[in-house]
């Protein structure tokens, strides 16, 4: 099969340590003696649990469900009893903790009820929902929930899916030992993957430092009978990243800012082929994944391992050398040292490296910076990191993203060329993790602000909505009042003046202008109900024994009621309102 | 006469470029204070009035007329200090008050009695609640300004800082290691 390659600039060849661990077939770990599953696995939402501490569960039962469509499920690996749900340090360089489920096995690795279904019957939206739900995700790295990346664009046709078994980083073996020996199931996961998608054509690239796999991989094709061509790429690092293996197959340079379907191609791991297969034919979540143990040795070799298992537990099947001093997650570009040799193996744990001077020299102490310009040359996405890292190093973030440090893999070559031994993807990804936290407080600092307008916004719009009711109400009582007054006074002797209808007016007219006046006249409205009633009250009080009165008793009456007004007391009954006076 | 052409052509040009400037003067009229909104990008909009202004925007807008010094933020810290003195040209000066990590407000779920006044005092509307009813703050929405601690009347909310977690956490500074060099001993 000939077909034309292309080349992606840069690219490193660092020694491939690779044979020590293919020298074997995969063995399946044994169950450990306790099982921490992380619920956050995968790129998106953390999984919210739905298991509590003694809870018995099965292999395979969910824990951890999908919080949103970019998540996905995490399940039991085996059968026991839930002893925690709390949290513990995590396989991430960060050392810090997160939410996990820590499971007691009970030895029986019960199932639950499995389902296998045929995806054929099944509609597109139905594969993708069973696939989130069984927990299927990138596991070539990024962990990147799959069943997100399985619709094609709607405006660019799918053209061509890349399946990526190039495995360009050194030491790790587990997608090459998964083909030889799975590789019908790989090849059927594909045509799941093919058949969402629909691409005109489907692209196996695996690197050609593996012939076997690259045969055994052909040979299930045939068996398939797929048409899928399965094509070797010149070794050469990082051939393996999605990128840099899509430009090679398909010629096509993915732009920053922009992903592979806008171009019309997909690219999928091949042990995220095996996994959705096995997902959707055997109804089989992911709760194990092959991992490679290698390094620092006695028996370098590849395991199928359960989800959750204790980095040392399964370090120690491999029976490290004496003078291992710590557990290299990933290879030995990407990869980091764990924290703590407890920690979990993940859905992302390709590869666990036992760690030693011996093998991994401490690196000579940093120089300055040259501008040589190797780095730019090995850069594989044609960079500059020297410009970066002088950037970076002064903290200068702007300028780095002037030179596209977002498009930056953090592959490593830069620093495996660079001949001063500068950490520079150190750099770098101190500069990106940098930049997002200002992003984040950027964000944090527009929403406080806009939430403090509106609810300032708020507040003055109740206070107004507020007296225009007041002003309303009081108008509404007043008037009510006033007529209420008027007609005890009609009913009465004494003939009264009815200040009603005046005032309802006063009370009324302020209030159409604006909010203060509204406020204000409601006040006064409110004020000169009161004296209205209090007014009424006084007028309906009024004595009835005060008309068979002798001369005297008027005489008395009228000189008790002068002393009253002289002393202020009451009013004198002619007297205006003089809260109606304010009013006008 | 030629000085009085000149006189002339200097006059005409004076007028007809001040009509310019007059004409360009009202047709790119900046409306409000663009240092103003410049200030306020730079300020934390925690709202919690520190400064002695009530509210982020005030504060920015005493900073533009030169009323206040750019060292009152206490939330915007000795960074926002730097680049408010970037940006307006002043005097580094150092914090007017001690400089806090971030933190956000808790309320106690067993001691709230639910009287609602932390919601009125809170800026930003981050507390949901009702008379009578437990009270909650949501966390991400908070901006650690403190002004829910004094109107409560039993003292159910405090502060926590914010801890680092594996969504927040940041790279390090790579350090270069300084060793000493070996003494050369005279031969």
């Amino acid at each position: 099969m000939l077909m034309n390659l292309f080349k992606f600039k840069g690219g490193v060849k660092p020694p491939t340590n690779k044979t020590q661990s293919l020298g074997r077939p995969i063995a399946q770990a044994p169950i450990p003696s306790r099982l921490v599953v992380p619920l956050h696995q995968s790129i998106g939402g953390t999984p919210r649990p739905v298991v509590q501490a003694g809870d018995k569960v099965l292999k395979g039962q969910l824990i951890g469900e999908a919080d949103g469509w970019i998540s996905a499920a995490v399940h039991a690996p085996t059968s026991g009893t839930v002893v925690d749900v709390a949290m513990h340090v995590q396989p991430h360089p960060s050392g810090l903790d997160a939410l996990c489920v820590v499971i007691e096995p009970d030895g029986k690795d019960e199932w639950i009820p499995r389902e296998p279904v045929d995806y054929k019957a099944l509609t597109p939206e139905q594969v993708r929902e069973r696939l989130q739900q069984a927990g299927v995700v990138g596991l070539g790295g990024a962990v990147f929930p799959t069943h997100g990346k399985l619709t094609a664009s709607k405006t660019v046709p799918m053209e061509e899916m890349v399946i990526n078994g190039a495995e360009c980083e050194p030491f790790i073996t587990c997608d090459d030992l998964l083909m030889r020996e799975r590789a019908e199931e790989v090849v059927r996961g594909a045509g799941i993957f093919r058949d969402l998608l629909q691409p005109k054509k489907v692209l196996i690239g695996i690197e050609d430092n593996k012939p076997e796999a690259a045969a055994a991989m052909r040979a299930a094709v045939q068996a398939v009978g797929e048409t899928f061509e399965v094509i070797q790429v010149p070794t050469l690092y990082p051939a393996g990243g999605a990128k840099q293996l899509i430009r090679v197959l398909t010629g096509k340079e993915v732009p920053a800012a922009k992903r592979s379907t806008d171009l019309g191609v997909q690219c999928f791991n091949v042990a995220t082929a095996y996994t959705a297969w096995r997902a959707i034919a055997h109804g089989e979540p992911v709760v194990s994944r092959l991992v490679t143990v290698t390094g620092n040795v006695h028996e370098p070799r590849n395991y199928e391992v359960l989800i959750g298992t204790p980095m040392d537990e399964l370090l120690k099947l491999a029976t490290p050398h004496p003078d291992t001093d710590g557990i290299v997650m990933g290879g030995p570009m990407m990869g980091f040292l764990v924290p703590d040799p407890k920690v979990p193996v993940v859905k992302a744990t390709n590869c666990l490296i036992a760690h030693s001077d011996r093998l991994f020299p401490p690196k000579a102490p940093e120089m300055p910076c040259i501008r040589c310009g190797a780095c730019a040359q090995a850069c594989p996405h044609e960079l500059q990191p020297f410009e970066m890292y002088w950037f970076s190093r002064a903290k200068n973030f702007g300028k780095t993203q002037e030179y596209h440090i977002f498009d930056c893999i953090e592959c490593g070559c830069c620093s495996f060329v660079c001949p001063s031994r500068i950490p520079l993807v150190q750099y770098f990804r101190f500069a990106k993790s940098e930049i997002w936290a200002r992003e984040r407080e950027k964000n944090a600092a527009d929403q406080a602000k806009e939430r403090f307008e509106f609810k300032q916004l708020r507040e003055e719009r109740e206070k107004a909505e507020k007296a225009e009711k007041l002003a309303k109400a009081a108008a509404a009582q007043a008037a009510k009042k006033a007529a209420e007054a008027a007609a005890a006074a009609a009913s009465g002797d004494t003939p009264a003046e009815a200040p009603g209808p005046a005032s309802a007016e006063t009370a009324t007219t302020p209030a159409a202008p604006s909010a203060a006046d509204a406020e204000k006249a409601a006040k006064l409205a409110t004020i000169q109900a009161a004296m209205e009633r209090a007014k009424a009250q006084r007028e309906a009080a009024q004595p009835k024994n005060t008309e068979q009165l002798t001369p005297e008793q008027q005489r008395a009456a009228d000189e008790i009621e002068a002393r009253r007004v002289a002393a202020k007391l009451v009013e004198p009954v002619a007297s205006a309102n003089p809260a109606n006076e304010k009013a006008e | 006469m030629d000085i009085l052409l000149a006189i002339a052509i200097m006059a005409l040009g004076a007028v007809v470029l001040g009509a310019a400037l007059g004409y360009a003067s009202i047709k790119f009229k900046v409306e409000g204070d663009p240092l103003v909104d410049k200030i306020e990008a730079i300020l934390p909009q925690t709202q919690c009035g520190q400064c002695g202004y009530p509210g982020c925007k005030p504060y920015a807008e005493a900073i533009a007329k030169g009323e206040a010094e750019i060292n009152l933020c206490p939330p915007g810290g000795m960074e926002g200090v730097q680049r408010l003195a970037d940006l307006l040209g002043r005097e580094v000066k150092p914090l007017d008050a001690e400089e806090k990590p971030k933190q956000v407000a808790i309320i106690d779920e067993n001691t709230c009695i639910g009287c609602t006044l932390c919601i009125q005092a809170c800026p930003v509307d981050a507390i949901i609640g009702a008379a009578k009813q437990l009270h909650v703050i949501i966390g991400q929405q908070c901006t650690g300004c403190e002004l829910c601690l004094p109107p409560c009347p039993v003292e159910c909310i405090h502060m926590e800082a914010v801890t680092e977690n594996i969504d927040n956490w940041k790279w390090k500074y790579p350090v270069v290691e300084i060793k000493a060099a070996p003494v050369k001993e005279a031969a």
